[in-house]
């Protein structure tokens, strides 16, 4: 496969850069990455990129916590082993429930943030032992990086991007 | 500025006449004698009303002699408690709704929070109602404690102190040092008087602070006075719960009481200045005022159901599991005779907001906040009705013209102080230095569909 051809812009204030990504897509380019130090509000809508489903994710992990307690408190304390506390019914689940409250709000909890961590690691594909993927160091730090792809408008672009209020603009072959 | 219009008007007057004629006539309909109460027990039972055999039931093996005669008056006291106690809900709802505004609001200038400015002005009118609620509160007070022409404190009955009289009572007896009618109603009227003056002084100053113009003197001894305040109100507020909720049943306690009332109350005062908010923003007195800003009022009205619910359980939880009979007397009269309020209540106040309010998008429709706000009150409201009928009228509650009018009442002042007070200054206050933050205050992560404010993106 033929090696791409992209356009580095970095920015170094988030304000400049979220104007920057407005004008670059209402001018009709298509932007594959931007890489930041910190989160900025606003870009992934201003990127146009879809909306996160990772609250639906949550939602669902929060349901598989709450059945896993329900679960558990019924099979450790009601079927293998029913205990006595405190001459409470130990032969029903429904009639001890309100033992079994915080467990289940723990477990929803637990599930829900866990697997959430768990799952938006893996959507950005951060695993152990993988090789980081931004393409300048500076990104970790104070500068911010807009990726475009170049198909034979690189003059173009590139004035463009100056006028955006890029500090610095490097055109590299991707591999 | 906002303009208090003539059809408001009439409808606020309008509420308050209906409401003081539908109190005044339940305090008319409501038993002279105890022949009178059987009478209409009598007539209660022919129509096919069975609750009240059970309670005939329990009541009489506690007394061994006279039972019944001392069982009917006992029914004639719980009669004629009930349009006191149809008045004393709403008039507790209303006034701790306006309560829990101001300390919401002493709270913003403490944290010195940007978003909420432009909302000050209708949480200081939303204050207003304090006024004529506790004036209503004292008279409540004192005619408890002073003129004793209700019964809704039983332990202000005759000879509860007394060791040689027939009704003493050595528990309440031994709280003496706090339940003595002569500190109770000295302690109300001091809250009262503490949170008047705040009310009054900040209200005051916060109209100073738009044309003060010195170097933020005024915003600052602004911000000292709700540092006191909070912490007189954190004070003042758990002794109010108990003198005039706990006292209700004055065998009973426990220990997280101040906090449940506060945070029914707290959600409940977040969801009317949510609704005030809506409502003065439709009608263009609140240009500044964007969607994030009842996104943010509806995370509160979500967080703080939660919040309520888990004082609740926690409440409940402890008394369940620990099972003894001092503490369980409480759940016990409300499941007996309150259960689908009291259980309705619950899955109202909890299942209702987690499943509407849930949505971030949904959070800042006007439509939804304002459905979703009115089933919170609806149901913190009967919050407050099974905390304080089971002990004043036992198994004769009802939801009728008592309570009805008392709210309509309540409303119609409501609507009358706050937006008049509303129309009194600018919507703005142009003082604070949080203005403009507060003005372009903006939440990415939602839909702006209402009006705008200037959005720098």
């Amino acid at each position: 496969m033929s090696s791409l051809k992209v356009i580095h812009a970095f920015y170094n204030d988030d304000e400049i850069l979220l104007d920057a990504v407005k004008t670059v897509k209402a001018a009709h380019h298509h932007i594959d990455e931007v890489f930041c130090p910190f989160p900025v509000h606003g870009l992934d809508k201003a990127m146009g990129l879809a909306p996160t489903r990772i609250a639906i994710t949550a939602f669902m992990y929060g349901i598989t916590g709450l059945s896993v307690a329900i679960w558990m408190t019924n099979y450790m304390m009601i079927q293998d082993w029913p205990q006595d506390i405190g001459g409470k019914p130990s032969f029903s689940w429904f009639e001890n429930m309100p033992a079994f409250v915080p467990i289940m709000f723990e477990l929803t909890v637990f599930f829900a943030a866990h697997l959430m961590v768990i799952t938006f690691y893996m959507r950005s594909k951060i695993w152990p032992f993988r090789k980081a993927e931004n393409p300048d160091p500076r990104t970790t730090d104070d500068h911010f990086l807009m990726e475009i792809p170049v198909h034979n408008n690189e003059e173009e672009l590139t004035a463009l991007l100056v006028k955006t209020g890029a500090v610095e603009i490097n055109v590299v072959e991707k591999h | 500025m906002y303009q208090f219009s003539g059809k408001l008007k009439i409808l606020s007057l309008a509420l308050i006449i209906i409401g003081a004629l539908g109190i005044g006539f339940s305090f008319f309909s409501a038993p002279k004698t105890v022949e009178e109460s059987k009478e209409m027990i009598a007539a209660q039972i022919s129509h096919g009303d069975s609750h009240d055999s059970e309670h005939a039931a329990t009541t009489a093996n506690s007394h061994d002699t006279h039972h019944d005669e001392k069982h009917d008056e006992h029914i004639f006291h719980q009669m004629q408690n009930k349009p006191w106690a149809a008045l004393y809900v709403s008039l507790f709802f209303f006034l701790g709704i306006s309560l829990l505004v101001l300390a919401f609001y002493a709270s913003q200038r403490v944290a010195q929070s940007a978003w909420s400015v432009v909302l000050f002005r209708v949480m200081e009118a939303i204050t207003a109602n304090i006024v004529p609620t506790s004036i209503i509160m004292l008279l409540v007070i004192l005619s408890a404690s002073v003129f004793h022409w209700n019964h809704l404190f039983p332990w202000m009955a005759d000879g509860i102190f007394d060791p040689t009289s027939k009704n003493y009572d050595p528990i309440i007896d031994a709280k003496s040092w706090w339940m003595n009618i002569s500190g109770w109603t000295i302690r109300g009227i001091v809250y009262l008087i503490l949170w008047n003056t705040y009310r009054w002084f900040i209200r005051k100053n916060s109209i100073t602070e738009d044309t003060a113009n010195d170097n933020y003197k005024t915003y600052k001894k602004n911000f000292h006075a709700s540092v006191i305040f909070l912490v007189i109100f954190m004070i003042t507020e758990s002794l109010m719960s108990w003198d005039w909720i706990m006292g209700l049943d004055p065998h009973w306690f426990s220990t997280l009481f101040g906090w449940y009332v506060l945070s029914s109350l707290l959600v409940s005062a977040l969801t009317v200045i949510a609704i005030v908010t809506i409502y003065l923003r439709s009608k263009g007195a609140l240009s500044s005022v964007n969607d994030s800003h009842i996104h943010d009022l509806a995370k509160f009205m979500f967080g703080f159901s939660v919040f309520w619910t888990y004082l609740w359980f926690s409440q409940f939880m402890l008394i369940w599991y620990a099972d003894i009979p001092e503490e369980t007397t409480y759940f016990v009269a409300r499941f007996n005779e309150y259960k689908l309020p009291f259980l309705s209540m619950v899955v109202i106040n909890f299942v209702f907001p987690i499943l509407l309010l849930i949505n971030s998008d949904f959070k800042s429709i006007p439509w939804f906040v304002v459905l979703g706000g009115i089933v919170i009150l609806a149901g913190h409201y009967v919050d407050f009705y099974v905390m304080i009928m089971p002990a004043t009228v036992g198994a004769q509650w009802s939801f009728g013209i008592a309570e009805i009018s008392a709210l309509l009442f309540f409303l119609g002042i409501f609507i009358f102080t706050v937006f008049s007070a509303f129309a009194k200054v600018s919507p703005i206050p142009k003082g604070n230095p949080f203005l403009m933050e507060s003005e372009q205050f903006h939440y990415f992560n939602i839909e702006h569909r209402g009006e705008e404010s200037a959005d720098h993106h």
